[in-house]
């Protein structure tokens, strides 16, 4: 660690701050700035930055890591239904419990490699799931999902005085809307100084060296299952906080938070935003929850709204073109995003974003050749 | 940010001071920008002097349920035109009493905004919440399940918004889960049960055999408890009941044990794919050729939709079930509403199209009859609200658990239809007093009419 | 005894399908190294094959319903019956085995233009990036179907002389309440074909030679001089038409919608996982017995005293089976592990 690297994540963390917390800003005009989409913008950022440290840094894709996101939704409102609606409880042991259950589950599926890994790791979060869904209704309430009521214990609240359902708190603030974005900001912001701090360490320095040659590594007579383990621990732990804050801006678990689906949810982000990279996650989680929540509510009356500025002919022109791509579209426009991202940039958005840069910086003269763009990518946190 | 609400305990605590520190603290930190859309009135998304007012219509676009959501937000769009004045007016020619005056509500026009629920109660709600926190939505309606209709009123009770329920068919929406800010205009499965009873009883007989398959969550175990309870009541023996995950897709492992079962009915609770599945399978087997006990083996449906009869084919011929609503209603009401959707689109409504309908309009409606959107008042304009001319006779909200009460349709898949959309015969019109129930049996609690903002 | 042997064939019928699933896949995955999760979009684009074939053959000629005044109803009589009355019924029954003769030219000029214009482009690339492609490709695909058909499923006939039930009873020589539907004893047959018909063009012709080579060692296949790049495309058809083959032939069991593929997606990976990555017999086998295991999973008796293990059989099984074997029941040493 030299001074000057320590001087540029001094910055970077500054740089980080300083845009999340002025997130409610600068994406008003995008029509982002809403504390539900805001919040679930730092809590899907901290569940991709937590995966990447697994799979960014040891190339162990798991495809069932929505299962910590669930059983740590599913803590934080147990917590809020017997303990108390403080939320930090509620966070300590989504955190803690998903935790346990990535011990339990990774190592059982660290004892494989590649896609059995994967396929493992999936098996656990669809048996989580289908669980979850049916019989252990008694536990997660089912496909309704688990909600507060009135009468629940809360053994460490005063008695209910207020009318109505109580909210979830930090010492008497209550955390809906915008103090639930900040709070989640604020986590949003730690996990990052943690996940950069990681990527420095010597540890970051083993895991990526398991990614790039694990056979060299055991030969050498160095144990990269604790290391592995380890990793998948603290991603599951990132996933049980997401999960965690997910129950405390909203308080409800759903099963369908541990579906497949839901896990390859974030794998998508990772690549899409740039696997290995320390802010690319953060950009894959933004824009797929971007498009979830604002391209699906385009309809034909919005968009004429939009292009109401062109003349008659062509603003009816454009809704008719734009119409099928929003709306009930936008899992087209997904689809199509994916592929045209994976296709020109193979390094996700930081790629593209290395090589804006690269324009305006007098490498220029330097061709960007194709296959250690990836890999270039990937080693640029930034 | 207020304490109104929490401040009766008198006298100042550590507690508050430390809370109403911290408030403030966060309302600086707040840019400035927002304070425009912060509640400062009575109530969220007051209107105030704004010309128009917005609804959110929260319906399923992608997923299995994506065309019964098509057809929802369909109908909501006829609404909007018929409450703003537009088109011929539709039920509000025939609904009564009536409030609404054809210029939009409370002279405001009304405006909407859509969202796409996915048919998950995440998503749902995610997209329930964008509506009324960004888009000033004053009332959420739609959706194609009991899941999400249950976790969208449990939102909305918390945000102080109300909710009109979509299609939701279990009895929780209304009994268990029920709340202050949700109301449901569809029926349930104990209505469907209480329905079905005595036509089963007249077309099979008292003395019957029944295997549930029922699908693996609380809306298929709602349903499979009520069907359970009337047949059993009628004298029936219930062989087994059997659950199946959902999504199963091949249910062939669960029906071939009916086979031998000494069963001679086949009661399928399963809704949209899994149904039309299981249905198609079920007839495959070979079920409705065999002779059980020495009678026919029949399959009964309990709900089923046109949407689902179509995807079901010539499966569906001869099969009982109940429904909310259909096209080939000749009250006036119901022809009213088929004739403005039909005029729109060319094609007639699903009975989750009536439902929305129905719900945006009775929402208008108890506007204009309170007076003010401030919600409390309006829900208390629709509890115990009495009304005649939308589709299925007198209905009446009840009060106690926010259930509309009315009569329910038997169904019977139609065996020789005179055209693509004559997929159902309306067997019995059965009348609201057949399938009225007490709201204790349910449990629940409606909660409080303030809510904490 | 009758319920166990049912629920064997329930298991073979499944297992036909998975296994058919599976092997496409793991064509892909064994030979040019692609994860390709467009590969239940394949199979439900076999599926629309069908319902397409079942459309144009039953264009018909409408009668409005005057009795519905408010919109346009219409008794519809497809043209082939008023032409040719009972033939045109019967070849309208048909409608789901003709379409296989249309689906495996339509299926592998997909796989062929898949192949062409996308995939060969990723073999290089990381898996992650594969996943990325063909997942877009497949939500692409399936809205783009979405479009057309719309959401709700759409059923399918199948040729009445077949839609009844067997006796296998009889024919096994067991007690004669045993029926099975003959739909789906054609499918299992149908299933066993495709599989000996990949078998047999694997091993019998050069390409197949080349193929197996390539699954056994890609590299040095290439550095022989053989044009890997057009044997490539063949197998990326050949698994799109298989796959396709099994959604034509599944329809009238599963009426198709939009979203099958995916709903079997995750299924097909498992199962090529189970059976081991990189080996075609594992495939078929894994197949096989993931299907007969979630039958007897279900049976009522087994129920009784797991709640639920219905549910989770397939998953809970490939885990002991991939903790058990490190590479699935065949897998080979070197397959997809980097």
């Amino acid at each position: 660690m030299s001074i000057q690297s320590t001087r540029k994540d001094l910055l970077i963390m500054a740089v980080f701050t300083l845009a999340v917390l002025t997130m409610p800003i600068w994406l008003d005009p995008i029509g982002a700035a809403y504390p539900d989409l805001l919040q679930k913008f730092a809590i899907f950022g901290i569940f991709a930055i937590g995966f990447n440290i697994l799979f960014g840094l040891t190339g162990y894709l798991s495809f069932g890591h929505a299962v910590f996101l669930g059983v740590g939704s599913y803590s934080a409102v147990w917590s809020f239904k017997l303990l108390t609606m403080n939320v930090i409880p509620a966070v300590i042991a989504g955190t803690l419990i998903a935790g346990v259950f990535a011990v339990v589950i990774g190592f059982l599926c660290l004892r494989r490699s590649g896609i059995y890994f994967s396929i493992l790791t999936l098996a656990f979060a669809q048996m989580s799931y289908n669980m979850a869904y049916s019989v252990l209704t008694p536990i997660t309430n089912g496909e309704t999902g688990l909600q507060l009521t009135q009468n629940d214990p809360r053994i460490f609240d005063a008695a209910a005085e207020t009318t109505g359902l109580p909210i979830t708190e930090l010492f008497g603030m209550k955390l809906s809307g915008y103090p639930g974005f900040y709070f989640c900001a604020v986590l949003l912001i730690i996990s990052f100084f943690i996940s950069l701090r990681i990527f420095r360490s010597p540890f970051g320095l083993k895991l990526r060296a398991i990614k790039s040659n694990q056979v060299r590594m055991n030969y050498t007579g160095f144990n990269t299952r604790p290391y592995l383990l380890a990793a998948f621990v603290i991603s599951g732990m990132y996933a049980g906080l997401a999960g965690s804050l997910m129950a405390v801006t909203d308080p409800l678990a759903g099963a369908e938070r541990m579906q497949w689906t839901a896990s390859g949810e974030v794998v998508l982000m990772t690549i899409l935003g740039g696997v290995g990279t320390l802010i690319g996650p953060l950009l894959g989680a933004g824009l797929i929850k971007y498009f979830e929540n604002i391209f699906s509510s385009y309809n034909e009356q919005v968009l004429h709204e939009i292009f109401s500025f062109l003349p008659d002919l062509f603003e009816n022109i454009m809704v008719f073109v734009v119409n099928p791509f929003v709306g009930e579209g936008w899992h087209l426009t997904l689809g199509a995003l994916f592929m045209v991202i994976v296709i020109f940039l193979p390094g996700g958005i930081m790629e593209g974003w290395t090589r804006l840069i690269g324009l305006f910086t007098k490498d220029r003269s330097k061709p960007d050749n194709n296959t250690p763009a990836s890999a270039k990518a990937q080693t640029s946190e930034g | 940010m207020s304490d109104i609400s929490r401040g009766k305990s008198g006298g100042v605590s550590r507690r508050s001071v430390l809370k109403a520190g911290a408030a403030s603290g966060l309302v600086l930190a707040t840019p400035t920008i927002f304070s425009s859309k912060a509640h400062a009135a009575g109530f969220r998304n007051d209107p105030g002097a704004a010309k128009s007012v917005t609804f959110g219509f929260n319906v399923p676009q992608t997923g299995a349920y994506a065309d019964e959501g098509a057809d929802e937000l369909r109908a909501y769009k006829l609404a909007v035109k018929h409450i703003n004045g537009e088109g011929d007016g539709g039920m509000l020619n025939t609904m009564k009493p009536l409030s609404l005056k054809g210029n939009g509500v409370l002279g405001k026009k009304v405006e909407y905004v859509t969202g796409d629920t996915q048919t998950k109660s995440d998503a749902a709600r995610a997209s329930a919440k964008r509506m009324i926190e960004k888009d000033g939505a004053l009332m959420i309606t739609g959706g194609s399940s009991s899941g999400v209709a249950v976790a969208v009123q449990g939102l909305c009770q918390e945000m102080g918004t109300i909710f009109m329920a979509g299609l939701t068919h279990s009895n929780d929406t209304t009994g268990k889960d029920k709340k202050r800010y949700g109301f449901r205009h569809f029926f349930n499965a104990y209505m469907s049960g209480a329905a079905l009873g005595p036509v089963l009883e007249k077309e099979y007989g008292k003395e019957r055999r029944a295997y549930h398959l029922t699908a693996d969550y609380t809306w298929g175990w709602t349903q499979e408890e009520s069907i359970k309870n009337t047949t059993e009541a009628l004298g029936w023996q219930t062989v087994n009941t059997v659950r199946t995950p959902v999504g199963a897709g091949d249910f062939s492992q669960y029906i071939t044990p009916v086979l031998n079962s000494g069963a001679d009915v086949l009661i399928l609770n399963h809704y949209g794919k899994d149904m039309i599945n299981s249905l198609t399978q079920a007839v495959q087997f070979g079920l409705r050729d065999k002779q059980v006990n020495g009678k026919q083996f029949e399959i009964v449906v309990p709900l089923f939709s046109r949407l689902m009869a179509q995807g079901a084919g010539p499966n569906i011929k001869g099969i009982l079930g109940t429904t909310n609503w259909n096209w080939s209603l000749t009250d006036a009401g119901s022809q009213a509403f088929v004739k403005s959707f039909g005029a729109e689109y060319g094609f007639p409504p699903s009975m989750a199209a009536h439902t929305c309908y129905v719900q945006a309009l009775l929402y208008a409606n108890a506007c204009e009859m309170a007076g003010t959107f401030n919600p409390i008042p309006v829900i208390k304009a629709l509890e115990g609200f009495k009304f005649d001319g939308m589709g299925n006779g007198a209905t009446e909200y009840r009060a106690s658990d926010h259930q509309c009460f009315k009569s329910v349709l038997v169904v019977r898949g139609n065996e020789n239809p005179t055209s693509q959309f004559d997929l159902l015969d309306v067997v019995q019109e059965v009348p609201r007093s057949q399938v009225e129930y007490d709201p204790a049996i349910f449990g629940g609690e409606l909660g409080p009419y303030e809510v904490a903002m | 005894m009758d319920a166990i042997v049912i629920q064997i064939l329930n298991g073979l019928d499944k297992g036909g399908a998975y296994a058919l699933i599976a092997l496409g896949l793991t064509l892909a995955f064994g030979t040019l190294g692609i994860v390709n999760f467009a590969h239940g979009a394949l199979f439900m684009m076999g599926a629309f094959c069908a319902v397409t074939v079942q459309k144009l053959l039953t264009i018909s000629a409408r009668v409005r319903d005057m009795s519905v005044t408010f919109f346009e109803a219409y008794k519809e009589t497809p043209y082939l019956e008023l032409w040719w009355g009972d033939t045109g019924t019967t070849i309208i029954e048909y409608s789901v085995p003709l379409s296989i003769l249309i689906a495996i030219p339509v299926m592998a000029l997909v796989g062929v233009v898949m192949e062409r214009g996308l995939i060969r482009f990723f073999y290089k690339r990381t898996h992650a990036e594969q996943i990325l492609v063909t997942f877009g490709l497949a939500i692409v695909i399936q809205e783009i179907i979405r479009h057309f058909f719309g959401a709700n499923p759409i059923p399918q006939a199948i040729p009445e002389i077949v839609s009844g039930s067997a006796n296998v009873g009889t024919m096994l020589g067991l007690s004669d309440t045993l029926v099975y539907p003959w739909w789906r004893l054609i499918y299992f047959c149908f299933a066993t074909v495709v599989i000996g018909g990949v078998f047999a063009f694997l091993q019998y012709t050069t390409y197949g030679m080349v193929v197996r080579a390539g699954m056994a060692d890609r590299d040095t296949v290439g550095l022989l001089g053989i044009n890997i790049q057009r044997r490539f495309t063949i197998v990326f058809a050949l698994a799109a038409v298989v796959a396709g083959l099994a959604g034509v032939m599944y329809t009238p069991v599963l009426p198709p919608d939009y979203h099958m593929g995916m709903d079997f997606l995750v299924l097909s990976f498992v199962v090529v996982v189970v059976g081991g990555m990189g080996s075609l017999p594992g495939a078929v086998a894994a197949g096989f017995l993931l299907g007969i295991l979630q039958s007897f999973a279900s049976m009522n008796e087994i129920k009784q005293f797991l709640p639920g293990i219905d549910q989770i059989i397939i998953y809970l099984v490939a885990v002991v089976i991939i903790l058990v074997r490190p590479r699935g029941l065949m897998g080979r040493k070197g397959v997809m592990e980097s």
